[in-house]
């Protein structure tokens, strides 16, 4: 081990420790902000030294996940929902993920403006971060992200992300509850309501009701809905296409961001699902479902980071090798590929 | 690939404009750098939470008012009370240059006048990170 990662995991064990103590205040809060820098720029490599230690204090805080088109009022609504359980004395994390520029690899993250109420309640936690591009690796972030602050000890934990792309995607599995905000206007129905959102939302929120078509936009959605029912989704938690919850009909809720109008009512109704969750069993479902993707994305990583030094460190890969040069039926590189992998598979899973 | 660096955009006082902030954080977006905009009117009670949550490794503190003189070293001093001494603090907008010394004496390691060019700002930032 070089001298320098060894001083980087003594660093991450000050902050791992300080996370550890029961006791909230600054410096905890800071050692949250240290750690969480450590996981976006060390990636795997810094959460494996991290999770592990702080994974034990973790499953215990409500995960909502928001997701919606740029400006759709997401942050302000974000801000008003933590406004909420910050008053019924809950602790409130905000996860707010903005797109990184594939043309300059910068980003402005701007959520924090619309959350300046709380910036300086100790029970409040807000942390912007730039996707970086990442195919999958923000996912995997935000995984662990999720992770340490629900350790730090946070109930509610609210992840924000612009739905583009994955990230809907992404956020669902990651979020105990998803809210998919669609305000009146945006113009393109399609896109709006785009395909595969139906199966991650849990509620609807038609937010900037004071607008023009926000009832319109709600009998959209509940036509859909109603379509929707009849459509059999494959409740098969062990694969990726699943996920409605059968008993559940997302709610279409119109909100005021601006004033807060209906806000009560979009927490009762996230209150309501976390409750069906709870007493369906579906929360353990989407939970083993969720924990399959991480692990996924985990070996993925240190499988392709792991296999060339197999491949070319690893005696018993030469037998393989010797097999293809004898370009017979059966010594191609796919076949003898599929053979390595079983010989892995075979050590640890059989 | 070289790490991303993560930096605050911050005003502090009354002033109403931020123009100037926000052309100054796009120049560093376009410079690659990660910008956390934080808005008008922030209270240096505003501007330490906001560091302590985002731990950037730079912050750039633009004044219009005229208040430099006393909000930044009182910004200082909750940063050193909160035993932040690991980022960097910059100071842009209207500062004349004779205040310059004083604001260096209490940690800000430079300040960057009206028409500053982005490249330069962006440069010293890249050269003068403490971590
Ligand atoms: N009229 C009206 N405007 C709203 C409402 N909610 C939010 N807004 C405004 O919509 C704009 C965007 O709000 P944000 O909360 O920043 O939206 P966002 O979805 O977080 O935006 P991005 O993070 O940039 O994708 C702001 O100017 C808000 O003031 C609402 O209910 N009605
Ligand atoms: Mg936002």
């Amino acid at each position: 081990m070089t001298t320098e990662i060894q001083s980087k995991n003594t660093q991450i064990q000050k902050y791992v420790d300080l996370l550890k103590n029961p006791e909230k205040g600054p410096k905890k809060k800071r050692a949250l902000a240290r750690l969480i820098t450590f996981i976006e720029n060390g990636g795997p490599e810094a959460a494996k030294e991290i999770i592990p230690q702080l994974y034990p204090l973790t499953g215990k805080a409500h995960i909502i996940g928001i997701t919606g088109a740029p400006g759709s009022g997401k942050s302000t609504l974000t801000s008003e929902i933590s406004n909420h359980y910050l008053e019924q004395g809950l602790t409130v994390s905000v996860i707010a993920v903005d797109p990184t520029s594939p043309f300059t690899g910068g980003a402005i993250l701007g959520d924090r403006i619309r959350m300046k109420k709380n910036f300086t309640n100790p029970n409040f936690f807000i942390r912007s971060m730039a996707n970086r591009g990442q195919l999958g690796g923000l996912a995997m972030a935000t995984k662990d992200v999720i992770h340490i602050i629900d350790a730090y000890g946070s109930d509610i934990i609210i992840v924000e992300t612009v739905g583009v792309g994955q990230s809907e995607i992404d956020i669902f599995k990651s979020a105990h509850t998803t809210l998919v905000i669609t305000p009146p206007g945006l113009g393109d129905e399609i896109q709006a309501i785009k395909a595969g959102l139906m199966e991650i939302t849990d509620i609807f929120v038609v937010n900037k009701m004071d607008r023009d078509g926000a009832d319109k936009r709600v009998a959209e959605l509940e036509t859909m809905l109603d379509f929707g029912e009849n459509i059999q989704i494959e409740n098969d938690y062990s694969q990726a296409k699943v996920v409605r919850c059968d008993g559940w009909r997302p709610p279409v809720i119109k909100t005021n961001g601006l004033t807060g109008e209906n806000v009560p009512i979009l927490l009762e109704n996230i209150h309501r699902h976390f409750i069906f969750l709870e007493e369906t069993g579906f929360k353990k479902k989407r939970l083993q479902f969720r924990y399959k993707h991480y692990i996924i994305e985990i070996l993925k990583y240190f499988l392709v980071k792991n296999v060339e030094e197999i491949v070319f460190s690893n005696e018993k890969i030469n037998e393989f090798i010797e097999k293809l040069l004898a370009y017979e039926q059966g010594s191609d590189p796919y076949t003898i590929s599929e053979a390595i992998l079983e010989v892995f598979l075979n050590r640890y899973f059989s | 690939m070289d790490r991303k660096i993560r930096l605050i955009v911050a005003k502090p006082g009354l002033d109403g404009h931020d123009r100037g902030a926000k052309v100054i954080s796009r120049g560093l977006r376009d410079a690659g750098f990660e910008v956390i905009y934080t808005g008008l009117h922030q209270t240096p009670e505003d501007i330490v939470q906001s560091v302590i949550q985002e731990d950037p490794d730079a912050l750039l503190l633009s004044i219009l008012s005229g208040a430099h003189p006393v909000l930044l070293p009182e910004i200082m001093k909750q940063l050193k009370a909160n035993e932040i001494d690991d980022i960097l603090v910059l100071g842009g907008g209207i500062i004349p240059e004779e205040d310059f010394p004083a604001l260096k004496e209490v940690g800000v390691e430079a300040v960057f006048g009206p028409g500053t060019k982005i490249q330069e700002i962006a440069d010293f930032i890249r050269a003068n990170l403490k971590r």
